[in-house]
């Protein structure tokens, strides 16, 4: 009897030290270090964390003395950082700087509610309102005042083949859905599956119809989607749904097993022969050793030339930032020409800024930086710009029903309900 | 005098976590419910009175009404496999077979893995181009290949499969406990009555397991009605929302969707329906005890 006391007692005691301990260091810390910068991301594997931290090094030499905290919360598409980010913001504990997808993730979810610091005064004595082009100020901008700074700019509109057996069967990277199917038949005839999708996580199978009313609207009438003025239930929606069902008959029928890299892994293993999916797809393929235009070719997703799909990550100031100088410092070098061009090419993607020097970019990268320039540049819905995340998750949902019972009408009314519940349309 | 003292020690010791229950389970109990029925389904809390008017909307939603059906099919499913899988390993177990400690440890042992991890890895044995198709091709029974979770129609059965291998043993270890409580005085008196052997099976020791049954009916019965981990980590939603469970709905669409009306409406059914199942038990049991 005792001796089990004595266990309990040691037991309580070694908690209670283990707590005390927990405590302490951090406390102690604080007090001790002078200057500190805490950058929150969801930039955890591979490139992305390279490229993160070659822009920390730019920034150790520009500012030394600084420590900088890399808070990362690991997960595609950012979903189980966003969750953190939402309860830290929410509890008054703000990162000094968070990663966030420009346009209505940073507005709706952030600028509205009046979490964030306007950067105009930033933009303008750096000269960024001529360094970026204007529809992708716009995107970080909210009643004339810019909120975030840019550092990386993905396409999201983008056709991967797998060149060999293009080559072996002779056939051209289709330029329009219609191509696309006699491409398809063709595939399917030798037994190859035409288009691999993986949409386990289900933003992937909304990405590819994304696309694909890109494709049937056009420029006008895709943005026309998140204002109210093109409707859901209207012939241009219709017809993409119509194009997305047929799609759905040539992929690989074990999708939903997938997620949107072992999609792309499928190429690379010639189980399938296209994939659609935003250029981070060349980074997987890089990182696995394939090179563009020699085993892989690219070509923008069917119907959407002279579209780009635009899927920015951007860097904010929020109000009550407990390091706030040390975070402007920071977005000074996320948003500089030397900061994007040591943080794009490990990331895989192009500057938003339009001077970076092609040369320190790979030849798909390079062909991306000219379209940047060149062509309509549209809000990404699934990756956060286009409508607020309540839409976004609806809109998954939706899709995510649609890819089995293929019902038009149900998903055009559901998605008109979803715009008039998210206060985007009437 | 003396027990006065003891009286407010005993209060004074639990004093601290009687609050502190008190304020983080049902303060917060009571805070959701007033989320539930409040206008806040943005990002900007907005605390105005809604009424149930969530609750309707909720109902008439088509992902929540599959998500009943799939928690009842799951719920039914795995408390009948988990019961009678356990039963039958116990009673194997408990013929005094030889190396039982290895067997009991081995089917006891899935159950220390955690949800996420099992989920994991069930994720890639029953994906229908890695996993177990390919042991069935190698065995020459291509015949039996499956798409299991990748098919709208039988996804959930393979989310069952998965909770079964998990959590059988917890139910067999309660079984073989009580098969080890019965006397073998019972056993005998009842060979001497004649009883064969699935005689004395059924009229005598399974009515005498009942008790058992009733525990571990409860306890795997609120694990189903609100898993959530398992799920998540190996099909997620699945297709067409086939895997789908109020949890997984909740988490979405309060931390992705900002909409926390909604998720807090989707955890008051979910604690409701715990408590349909939990109440008449705690009820049943404090009767007995006081019996006893």
């Amino acid at each position: 009897m005792a001796e089990r006391r004595r266990l309990a007692q040691t037991a309580l005691a070694l908690l209670l030290a283990v707590a005390v301990l927990g405590i302490v260091p951090g406390t102690g810390l604080q007090a001790g270090a002078a200057k500190k910068l805490e950058i929150f991301s969801w930039w955890t594997a591979g490139g992305e964390a390279d490229g993160l931290k070659a822009m920390f090094e730019v920034y150790k030499k520009r500012f030394p003395g600084v420590e900088i905290i890399n808070a990362t919360v690991a997960g595609g598409a950012g979903t189980d950082a966003k969750a953190v980010l939402k309860t830290r913001m929410l509890g008054g504990n703000p990162p000094d700087s968070f990663q966030v997808h420009g346009g209505a993730e940073l507005v709706d979810t952030w600028v509205k509610t009046g979490f964030m610091e306007p950067l105009t005064a930033l933009y303008k004595s750096e000269g960024w309102l001529k360094s970026f082009p204007k529809d992708l100020v716009d995107i970080v901008s909210h009643q004339g005042e810019q909120y975030s700074v840019p550092v990386n700019v993905h396409r999201g509109n983008v056709l991967w083949f797998n060149k060999k057996i293009f080559d072996e069967n002779k056939l051209k990277a289709p330029a329009t859905w219609d191509e696309f199917f006699k491409v398809a038949e063709t595939l399917k005839g030798k037994g190859i599956t035409p288009l691999s999708l993986g949409d386990k996580n289900k933003w992937e199978a909304a990405h590819l119809f994304e696309d694909i009313l890109a494709a049937a609207l056009g420029a006008e009438g895709y943005r026309g989607l998140w204002t109210g003025k093109t409707s859901w239930e209207g012939d241009g929606v219709k017809r993409a749904l119509d194009t997305f069902a047929r799609i759905l008959n040539y992929v690989n029928r074990d999708h939903a097993a997938f997620v949107w890299d072992q999609a792309a892994q499928m190429l690379i293993d010639r189980k399938a022969a296209m994939n659609v999916m935003g250029d981070w797809a060349a980074g997987y393929f890089t990182a696995k050793g394939w090179k563009p235009n020699v085993d892989y070719g690219f070509a923008p997703a069917p119907g959407t030339a002279g579209l780009f799909v635009v899927v920015t990550d951007t860097f904010g100031l929020p109000k009550k930032a407990p390091n706030r100088e040390q975070a402007l410092a920071w977005l000074k070098v996320a948003g500089s020409k030397e900061g994007q061009e040591a943080f794009n090419p490990l990331k895989g993607s192009i500057c938003g800024r339009t001077d970076c020097d092609p040369k320190k970019f790979d030849v798909y990268l390079q062909s991306s930086a000219v379209d940047f320039t060149k062509n309509a540049l549209l809000p990404s819905e699934v990756h956060g710009s286009a409508a607020p995340e309540g839409f976004a998750t609806l809109f998954n949902d939706i899709l995510n029903l649609f890819v089995t019972n293929k019902d038009v009408k149900m998903a055009q009314r559901a998605l008109q309900k979803a715009c008039v519940d998210n206060k985007m349309c009437k | 005098m003396r027990i006065r003292r003891d009286r407010a020690l005993s209060a004074l010791i639990l004093l601290p976590s009687v609050v502190a229950v008190g304020v983080f389970v049902y303060g917060f109990i009571g805070w959701t419910a007033y989320v539930a029925m409040s206008n806040w389904n943005s990002f900007v809390p907005d605390l105005s009175f809604a009424g149930l008017r969530n609750f309707a909307d909720l109902f008439q939603t088509p992902r929540f009404q599959i998500d009943l059906r799939n928690t009842l099919v799951f719920t039914l499913t795995f408390l009948a496999g988990c019961l009678g899988i356990g039963l039958l390993l116990a009673v194997l177990l408990d013929r005094q077979i030889r190396g039982e400690a290895l067997f009991r440890n081995a089917f006891l042992f899935p159950m220390s893995i955690s949800f996420i991890v099992g989920g994991t890895v069930w994720q890639w044995l029953l994906n229908p181009s890695t996993g177990v198709n390919l042991l069935l091709d190698a065995a020459g029974l291509g015949a039996l290949r499956s798409p299991w979770y990748t098919e709208p129609r039988i996804a959930i059965y393979a989310v069952v499969i998965a909770a079964l291998w998990q959590m059988s043993g917890f139910t067999m270890a309660l079984y073989l406990a009580g098969l080890r409580g019965i006397s073998d005085e019972l056993r005998e008196a009842a060979r001497v009555d004649g009883a064969s052997d699935l005689q004395l099976y059924r009229h005598v020791i399974i009515p005498l397991l009942h008790p058992i049954t009733l525990s571990a009916a409860i306890v795997l019965g609120h694990v189903s009605l609100k898993i959530f981990d398992l799920v998540f980590a190996m099909t997620g939603s699945g297709p067409a929302f086939s895997t789908d469970v109020p949890g997984i709905f909740m988490f979405e669409t309060t931390f992705r969707g900002n909409r926390f009306a909604e998720g807090a409406t989707i955890s008051i059914i979910m604690l409701v329906m715990v408590a349909v199942v939990i109440i008449p038990y705690l009820i049943y049991s404090s009767r007995t005890e006081a019996e006893a």
